[in-house]
């Protein structure tokens, strides 16, 4: 085990499981696991050792998101945008001096990344945007309508994405660096959701202000088909694996309790279970498949905006949002009262709730729509091995 | 002046309707991405191309740097057979 799942693990287990239930009652920052997180460092470790971080790979992050998962899903959530934000940055910065400076403070200070891609008026397409960056004499300032942006007050910066210049088209779109500073936010929507409540994803009118070399030197559409897109995909579908088997867990406890008091007979859930394990299996097996496809196209900006690539990365998305719904349905189903009460130690209606951000989380019905352009353009595959 | 092929692709591109804005004071090297080319234009000019020009692109083309300007659009075609005159 690496040293940064055994801390996350240590977090999980002792810390965000602790409060999960009060985070998610009262829609709250899980600030206690948050600071754990921090304290053990685990906020900066994709940060190269050229930067003065630990150099961490992908593997690692998805491995802790996963284990985060199983003990409070918004902490998870929190720690897996915030790895995304972190990794279009390490990708993408270049030697931009500003940019890797920041990963330096990132590493030293554990600072806390959030993200404004969603935009009023465009919804869920983050690949369009109506706000602008307006340069002057080296410096841009930028308002953005964002009706979502998860623990924005409780960040160190934030990443936000605009149109490259007020003249340019809605796709030709930069995504800049901006430390908290630079950024003033207007409340707008509160977050009183069905789940992940403790993501605190409000809306917020933002006013920006930074040095022109706060933005990432490459188009966003680079960042975002190279970088933000697949490592979301593998680190969202890692904490809903999380979810899953822990509500899966619960669900064979329950079982096991039903065996010991009813010497020896089958249980009636017994059947179920192991049909959820097959959909667990299948969850797992697509993850992995999909994380060692990025390991293995990551540094090579052709493979990695390889048509077949972005479809596969989107694939692994849709499944996996699907899959934590029905798995943590049948723990409920296989616990039966006991899964549906949520005062008890079987419950998994939080995990039922958190589950269901999945598929509204970039709306699977968007995602199916691009990849049924990408299908047209897609080639058949036949070689089992290659 | 445009070379003949360049012409063609330019004649793919306007029919095809992938970009809003002036086609005209867009340069064979300009980037066509920049000039408002979506993901979802891209695999609609990628198809109108396989139609105009009677091709099929392998698998190894199939990326966003393949249709990101009119001279890397003739560059591929020219790998992968077509020939640069005019019909
Ligand atoms: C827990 C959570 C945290 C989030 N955190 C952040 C954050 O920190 N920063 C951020 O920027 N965003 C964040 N988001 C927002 C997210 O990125 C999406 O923008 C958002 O979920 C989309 O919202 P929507 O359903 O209103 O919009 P849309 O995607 O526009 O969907 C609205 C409806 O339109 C339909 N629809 C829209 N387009 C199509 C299409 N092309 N084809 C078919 N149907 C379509 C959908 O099916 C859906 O019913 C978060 C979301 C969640 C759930």
């Amino acid at each position: 085990m690496s040293p940064w799942l055994a801390a996350a693990r240590a977090v999980g287990a002792e810390i965000a499981a602790r409060h999960a239930d009060d985070v998610d009652v009262r829609a709250r920052f899980p600030g206690e696991a948050l600071a754990a997180l921090k304290d053990r460092k685990l906020l900066g470790i994709l940060v190269p050792e050229s930067a003065g971080g630990p150099g961490a790979g992908i593997a690692d992050v998805v491995s802790v998101c996963h284990e985060l998962g199983q003990h409070c899903a918004s902490t998870a959530m929190i720690y897996a945008m915030h790895q995304i934000q972190t990794a279009c940055i390490v990708q993408h910065a270049g030697q931009d001096p500003w940019l890797r400076t920041f990963l330096k403070r990132l590493a030293e200070d554990q600072l806390l990344l959030a993200s404004a891609t969603s935009e009023a008026g465009v919804g869920g397409d983050v690949r369009s945007s109506i706000c602008a960056l307006t340069e002057r004499r080296g410096r841009f300032s930028l308002v953005k309508q964002a009706p979502v942006i998860s623990y924005g007050e409780e960040s160190d910066a934030i990443l936000v994405t605009a149109r490259r210049t007020p003249q340019s088209p809605a796709s030709d779109q930069v995504i800049v660096v901006v430390p908290r500073a630079g950024v003033e936010f207007q409340p707008q929507e509160t977050w009183n959701t069905l789940g992940m409540r403790g993501t605190c994803s409000k809306g917020h009118r933002l006013t920006v202000e930074g040095e022109m070399a706060q933005v990432i030197p490459v188009p966003y559409a680079d960042v975002s088909s190279q970088t933000m897109l697949p490592v979301s995909h593998l680190v969202w579908s890692a904490l809903w694996l999380g979810i899953a088997s822990d509500a899966l867990g619960r669900a064979r406890a329950f079982v096991r309790a039903e065996v010991k008091t009813s010497s020896g007979e089958s249980p009636p859930g017994g059947g179920r279970l192991a049909g959820a394990a097959i959909e667990l299996q299948t969850m797992k097996s697509n993850l992995i498949t999909c994380l060692r496809a990025y390991e293995a196209a990551i540094g090579s900006a052709d493979r990695l905006s390889a048509i077949s690539f972005a479809v596969a990365m989107n694939n692994l998305k849709l499944a996996s949002s699907q899959s934590v719904v029905k798995i943590v349905g049948e723990a409920m189903l296989i616990c039966g009262l006991a899964g549906y009460r949520i005062d008890s130690r079987f419950s998994v209606g939080r995990h039922l709730r958190d589950a269901h951000s999945a598929a509204v989380m970039v709306n699977n019905d968007r995602i199916i729509a691009n990849n049924a352009t990408l299908a047209l353009a897609l080639r058949d595959d036949r070689e089992l091995l290659a | 002046m445009s070379s003949p092929l360049k012409v063609r692709i330019r004649s793919v591109l306007k029919s095809a309707g992938c970009l809003q804005n002036g086609l005209e004071v867009i340069g064979d090297d300009a980037d066509l991405h920049a000039a408002g080319l979506t993901s979802h234009a891209t695999v609609s000019l990628m198809l109108a191309l396989e139609e105009a020009f009677d091709i099929e692109f392998p698998d190894r083309l199939l990326r966003r740097r393949t249709f990101s300007s009119i001279d890397a659009i003739a560059e591929a075609l020219g790998e992968i057979g077509v020939r640069d005159e005019a019909t």
